[in-house]
């Protein structure tokens, strides 16, 4: 990581929405006036194959072109990738997981199979079932992050998800996902 | 300074034509282009832009119809990748000799086979002497400014060739970082009206189109558009001048990056030259004068230009991001080599990131360190080398 930014690594599977939570987190900090960055990783493409997203916010311009090695923090949108190498990968001692998990983070710390770092979890897909009527687990996720790291403000995220989703999904979707954020924020848990 | 807008390099692609408002845009899908066109195409049918646009059923196709657009006097764009140019490169020659200034975004990505998705710049480098003028883009507000400005290079009057605006393939094509657009209104002004000075439809005036050279004429058309990428040389520079002078965003025909006193440097195209920066700033924080020299017009070569930095820093790795079967390293160590022979620097080549292998700081750090071995020991070792590579 370098001084005075943030490097956060989403793992999901294809689908989950994972491309869309890292570009928009990066559209929401430049919002607010930081340099930012998101981008997925891409393979073939296949509905349910582990993926990953990349978010870079930073207070000078981003030149980094390349995956993140060293994340701040790990953003897990799906727990059955709990246990596989990629989500490890590159971890500090002060690497940060958050975790799509009913469990308890005692729990999500033994499945990761890490003794440092910082653990938190969320039900995120209970909260997007509960709320937006499917299993996207991307905008709650956001919700968690924002309340764990405060690298944006959960006002613009709210916004941002209001600009990007209405045209395309319609108020019924914004709706569901404004709450579906609001919950998991306030939901989260730390160990 | 303008509101900064989060696009992908695709999207900035996508803005910098909608600003422009060409006349036409041949539109056909691959990835990873697909977008750019896909959200042009938008545009176009919102009626956002005035653009006729045509869909065709391939990409010699789409170059079949630029060439065709272009001729009768439209200010014409395409874009493409990998498989797509190469399809097109049949035409892409054509459209040059003929001086047809024909705009083209070119998302670089590797060419089959094996089959590839990712970048690599194996597609653009093999049409490196079709005639077009090639420069590229770092990062995505590169693509947006570089695109712009390949209307006003093009189409001087006195260079009046067609431009690749070459941005890698994911790595620029899909990521989003903050764009700064000039919007349709100064982008418009800064490229000014398109006003050929042959046109198959000016009647009055009628010319012939794509007529047989045989032994008689062929040879001074082709020494004709050599003139002409030389002139290029100085558009491509006057351009990225003005366009500073517009936005504060100046562009030269390479930018370098702390190379004054550098001891060792690195040469570079695209959107690894943003990844060495940041490299080179680490290595300096261990004590090595490290730079970077980002190249951006590979066509015209800045050859001249290029030798005199080389000469000066004196020990440097060249990193190619395709390969030339059985030259020995890459053509762009190759071409700076071929340009530096009197100064004898110490130059290595590294190809790397072919088919989409990434390229980390930590990686070009270490090629700073051995170039710093390199100078102190004066063995420059293997010259064609590879980073990132099982074996």
């Amino acid at each position: 990581m370098a001084s005075g930014m943030t490097e956060i690594r989403w793992h999901a599977r294809g689908g989950q929405g994972a491309k869309t939570a890292a570009q928009l987190v990066a559209q929401v900090a430049m919002k607010e006036g930081k340099h930012s960055q998101g981008f997925p990783e891409y393979g073939p493409e296949r509905m349910g194959a582990p993926i990953r997203g990349f978010t870079r916010i930073s207070e000078s311009p981003v030149r980094l072109h390349c995956p993140i090695e060293q994340p701040d923090v790990v953003v897990v949108l799906d727990q059955s990738l709990l246990g596989t190498d990629p989500i490890t990968e590159g971890i500090t001692d002060d690497t940060r997981f958050l975790v799509n998990s009913p469990d308890d983070p005692a729990e999500v710390r033994r499945k990761l199979g890490v003794q440092a770092a910082e653990v938190m979890c969320i039900d995120a897909t209970k909260i997007s079932i509960d709320e937006i009527g499917r299993p996207i687990p991307n905008t709650p996720m956001i919700g968690a992050l924002v309340k764990v790291t405060g690298c944006v403000s959960l006002d613009a995220v709210k916004e941002s998800i209001k600009k990007k989703f209405l045209k395309k999904f319609g108020d019924k979707v914004v709706q569901g996902n404004i709450r579906a954020v609001e919950r998991a924020y306030e939901e989260v848990k730390s160990e | 300074m303008a509101e900064l807008v989060g696009l992908t390099g695709n999207d900035a692609g996508a803005e910098a034509l909608k600003d422009v408002n060409p006349d036409v845009v041949a539109v056909f899908p691959i990835t990873p282009q697909t977008e750019l066109m896909h959200k042009f195409s938008a545009y176009a049918n919102d009626g956002v832009v005035e653009t006729e646009l045509i869909p065709v059923e391939s990409e010699h196709s789409a170059q079949s119809a630029c060439f065709g657009s272009a001729a009768a006097g439209a200010r014409t764009a395409t874009a493409t990748s990998s498989q797509g140019l190469a399809l097109m490169s049949e035409i892409c020659y054509i459209t040059a000799s003929t001086r047809l200034p024909v705009v083209m975004p070119v998302v670089n990505r590797a060419l089959s086979g094996p089959i590839n998705i990712h970048c690599d710049h194996s597609d653009s480098m093999a049409l490196r002497d079709a005639g077009w003028i090639q420069i590229f883009s770092e990062n995505a507000q590169e693509v947006y400014d570089n695109t712009i400005q390949a209307f006003r290079i093009g189409e001087r009057e006195d260079v009046l060739l067609p431009v690749m605006v070459c941005l890698d393939g994911f790595i620029l094509s899909h990521t989003m970082e903050p764009v700064e657009l000039l919007g349709p209104e100064a982008a418009q002004k800064f490229v000014g009206e398109y006003h050929p000075a042959f046109s198959l439809l000016d009647t009055d005036n009628p010319i012939s189109i794509g007529p047989l050279h045989l032994t008689d004429y062929y040879f001074e058309c082709k020494r004709q558009e050599v003139a002409a990428m030389e002139n290029a040389r100085h558009a491509v520079a006057d351009v990225g001048r003005e366009y500073g002078e517009l936005t504060g965003r100046n562009y030269g025909i390479f930018e370098k990056y702390k190379l004054d006193d550098a001891d060792v440097a690195i040469i570079a195209l695209g959107s690894t030259c943003g990844t060495a920066k940041v490299a080179a700033d680490q290595a300096r924080e261990k004590g090595i004068k490290a730079g970077v020299l980002k190249l951006r017009m590979f066509r015209p070569f800045p050859g001249d230009e290029i030798a005199e930095i080389v000469n000066a820093v004196g020990t440097v790795a060249v990193m190619d991001r395709s390969i030339s079967f059985g030259l020995r390293g890459g053509p762009l160590f190759n071409e700076v080599r071929s340009f530096v022979n009197g100064g004898c620097p110490q130059l290595v080549n590294y190809v790397y990131g072919l088919g989409g292998r990434d390229i980390n700081a930590t990686e070009i750090e270490s090629i700073f360190a051995e170039l710093v071995r390199i100078k102190k020991s004066g063995d420059t070792g293997e010259l064609y080398r590879y980073i990132g590579l099982r074996e």
